[in-house]
């Protein structure tokens, strides 16, 4: 496919196996168990290219990897990941500070099809953790925002200390065509925004109530529950199945399929995925234990 | 507002489908236009249940006072939903308070008159029973992922 | 005689020695089969005495027994208990090492740095998986540089089988008991009537240049015929065989299937299977830091889908059940494996069946699926 040639093209003798050093420019706490990296090559050459919904694999001196997708923006000059603190690996990358050195191989996957959604009208649905791996989606929207229609990004998190971008988010509010709409499974007192699953944000939304079939994109991410319910809620509410794209997570130990953990039937999750158009994976995504 | 007005709207909502003109129309009669601003309380925990809500425009939220925490706030029902069935069932006393988030433009329908409608016109009773089951269905489901902890570390 | 790619010629047994000097003296590491703790293991040999000569092996589900059979063959086992993995995929395999540097870290190289290596020996069904091993390890969109340095100056000396072995089923497959291609020399050992010789048809121009330092004569018809014979003894034995007509699409439209429950009560997922199998390619990761934690390297080590741990992210383990993992290796094998790389995972080699503890058989397995075609374990579903 064209889309998968295009991304990582970037020549690497030792077969993408060896990472190249990148610098922590700026170290940040998102929420209680998540952090944000700002990275830059160590040598001191251009940042690598990437397109949104792919991921590195980022390597710890002596402690190891483990893939995050990447959070940044496509078109910046530095490469941004928002880290969940989920196991050793990760809760070890959560004391990086400015200047310490890490390894990046990557990036690798499958992206978010930003071409295919050109001239419509893009609803992105994330859960929790996963609106680091979309939020380059809104990036991308808002450096070509002509080429696009009306954007609306829907996001639910456990409880309101857990939602990610709440500033940034105010930001993108202010666009035109633009809503961000939050909500949160549990409220806290004091919280006085939405309360409820992330598909009642769905039908809230300004387009929801009857997303146009032949010009509507949706991207969903999030645990894999989350996205099976959403998938279902946006086929109700008129969004074809040929235009609904998902984003899987697998074990991963090598990115570039040759360690075979990542499997889901036929396909590798980092080189065929982690982005799938629903419609090709529909027979197998729901399967148990596959 | 006209009746027609309030006839119109109800045709044209999904709760409504399927209903003939003569049960919109008796439903219709049922219905006032109601509006709250923000903050205000569409009900509250205890009260007596005599009404059901289309809430038209808006956002409500359901919330529970907890002592010593405050009012939590259980889940928000947006606009184009139905509020409230605590009028179906004895002791007909509302569960939870229901604040407007946002102003509210909502179709506020007497419970005891709907009762009174289902009871002459038995089907009209058992095609309404059969949509706000729908409806506690989702809010179930809806509940029930809620409380699942979907985005947790164990999920 | 000029000896070139396509001649076909004779080696006396005695004369076989040459074989092994020529590869010795171009510098090949040369592995060959030795008897060796019961079973028939791939170590470097220098020496033709070195072979297993006149030891056979007896496999069946969960057996494996070598006796003298009081022939004079050296090649007259059937397979070793591990494939050539352990030349050319060995259990683990160091990738890069790193430096500290100050508060940072540099790469240092350290990749493994193996040498030539000459494979003598090599079955039909074995040389068919060094070719799977190749297509999905060099040929696909990203290739691994450690198999493709082992890979590179190999040199197979291939040995057609002159029987079936127990668990055998090569020819089902399609991939045996001839070595068609591939191979830079491939051996048929035919002793009888007083001569004990091999025919020996010539792969390629590194095949051709270690046989013409061999004492050979030109084959006759005689020797050719006595060479097909010997292979079409092999191809009448065996014992087994696996129904491969559609069975990508059989395996997976058969997910539910009660049969994958049924396996689970006998199945330990001890991962034997994966270990013996020339095919199966997983692999997990290591990083080690030396005990000043100046320096660190990443290993690449053997791992199986049979783990709970293979299939872990960060929510939980998606193939907890035993049937869910034997599953998987069952339907990758055979089923997926077309779509991602263009051919059967399985060469039909039987060491999955030898080597399991409780003699599991994914012949009789994929039989059993088949048999109970549409099944599942949802009553009033059938």
């Amino acid at each position: 496919m064209a889309r998968k040639a295009r991304a990582a093209a970037r020549h690497n003798a030792s077969g993408f196996m060896v990472p190249e050093l990148y610098r922590v420019v700026k170290a940040w706490r998102e929420t209680h168990d998540s952090f944000s990296l700002e990275l830059a090559p160590a040598d001191g050459s251009p940042v690598m290219r990437f397109l949104p919904g792919q991921f590195n694999m980022i390597y710890l001196f002596g402690v190891g990897e483990a893939p995050i997708s990447i959070s940044g923006d496509p078109a910046g000059k530095t490469l941004v990941h928002t880290i969940r603190e989920v196991g050793s690996v990760t809760r070890r990358m959560a004391k990086l500070k400015e200047g310490d050195t890490v390894g990046i191989r990557g990036p690798f996957g499958t992206d978010w099809p930003m071409d295919a959604a050109r001239g419509n009208d893009i609803v992105v649905v994330a859960g929790g953790i996963a609106f680091a791996p979309v939020r380059p989606i809104i990036y991308s929207v808002f450096n070509e925002r002509a080429k696009y229609g009306k954007l609306a990004v829907l996001y639910g998190a456990r409880t309101p200390g857990d939602l990610l971008y709440e500033k940034e988010a105010k930001c993108w509010r202010s666009h035109e065509d633009t809503e961000v709409l939050m909500t949160v499974d549990r409220a806290l007192p004091g919280w006085s925004g939405n309360v409820g699953v992330v598909t009642t944000l769905i039908g809230r939304s300004k387009s929801g109530n009857d997303f146009d079939p032949y010009n509507t994109v949706a991207m969903v991410c999030g645990p894999e529950l989350m996205m099976r319910f959403t998938v279902r809620e946006l086929i109700k509410h008129g969004v074809p199945e040929s235009r609904i794209w998902i984003s899987l997570e697998r074990n991963m130990k090598c990115g570039i399929g040759l360690c075979g953990h990542c499997q889901m039937q036929s396909h590798f999750i980092c080189k065929d995925g982690p982005v799938f158009r629903h419609d090709r994976i529909r027979d197998i995504v729901n399967r148990r234990e596959l | 507002m006209e009746k027609n007005e309030i006839e119109a709207i109800l045709k044209g909502h999904p709760f409504f489908e399927g209903l003939d003109a003569g049960q919109l129309s008796a439903i219709a009669d049922c219905a006032t236009d109601s509006q709250y601003e923000t903050g205000q309380f569409i009900f509250k925990e205890g009260q007596p249940s005599e009404h059901f809500f289309l809430i038209r425009s808006g956002g409500v939220a359901l919330e529970i006072f907890v002592p010593g925490k405050g009012p939590i706030i259980l889940q928000t029902i947006h606009e184009n939903s139905i509020l409230g069935w605590s009028w179906l069932v004895p002791p007909y006393k509302k569960q939870y308070d229901a604040q407007a988030v946002k102003p509210v433009k909502a179709l506020k329908f007497d419970g005891k008159k709907v009762r009174g409608l289902c009871e002459k016109d038995p089907k009209l009773g058992c095609t309404l029973l059969m949509k706000f089951s729908e409806i506690m269905s989702e809010r179930l489901w809806a509940t029930r992922i809620q409380i699942m902890d979907i985005y947790g570390k164990e999920s | 005689m000029a000896v070139k790619p396509g001649s076909t010629v004779v080696v006396a047994k005695e004369h076989l020695q040459g074989v092994l000097d020529a590869l010795l003296k171009r510098d090949y590491l040369v592995a060959g089969p030795v008897a060796r703790s019961g079973v028939i293991s791939y170590e470097p040999v220098t020496s033709v005495t070195e072979l297993p000569e006149g030891w056979t092996d007896e496999q069946e589900g969960g057996k494996y027994r070598l006796v003298k059979n009081g022939g004079g063959k050296l090649f007259g086992y059937i397979s070793a208990a591990q494939s050539w993995k352990r030349v050319l995929f060995p259990s683990e395999r160091r990738m890069w090492s790193v430096r500290r540097d100050g508060k940072s870290f540099a790469m240092a190289g350290g990749a493994e740095k193996p040498g030539k290596a000459a494979l003598l020996g090599v079955r039909a069904c074995e040389l068919s998986a060094i070719l799977v091993q190749d297509r999905v390890l060099m040929w696909d969109r990203f290739s691994d540089p450690l198999y493709a340095a082992r890979r590179r100056n190999l040199f197979i000396a291939a040995v057609n089988c002159g029987r079936a072995g127990g668990t055998c089923f090569c020819e089902s497959m399609g991939t045996g008991p001839k070595a068609e291609s591939g191979y830079d020399i491939a051996l048929t050992e035919i002793s009888g009537d007083g001569r004990h010789y091999f025919m020996v048809e010539v792969g390629t121009e590194a095949g051709a240049g270690v046989m013409s330092e061999v004492e050979v004569t030109e084959a006759g018809d005689a020797e050719k015929a006595a060479a097909a014979a010997v292979i079409a003894a092999a191809a009448g034995s065996m014992g087994r065989k696996m129904d491969t007509s559609g069975i990508k699409e059989l395996l997976f439209r058969n997910f539910e299937n009660p049969r994958w429950q049924q396996v689970a009560t006998r199945c330990l997922s001890c991962g034997n299977c994966t270990m013996v199998c020339p095919t199966c390619f997983c692999t997990a990761v290591e990083d080690r830091t030396s005990l000043d934690g100046n320096e660190a390297e990443r290993r690449s080590l053997w791992d199986s889908c049979f783990t709970l741990d293979y299939s872990r992210i960060a929510g939980g383990i998606i193939r907890q059940s035993v049937s869910s993992r034997y599953r998987q290796w069952l339907v990758h094998k055979l089923a997926a494996w077309h779509d991602q790389f263009g051919s059967s995972g399985c060469v039909g080699c039987g060491r999955c069946i030898t080597w399991c503890p409780v003699g599991i058989d994914l012949t009789e397995e994929a039989a059993a699926i088949r048999e109970s075609d549409g099944d599942t374990m949802i009553k009033g579903e059938n």
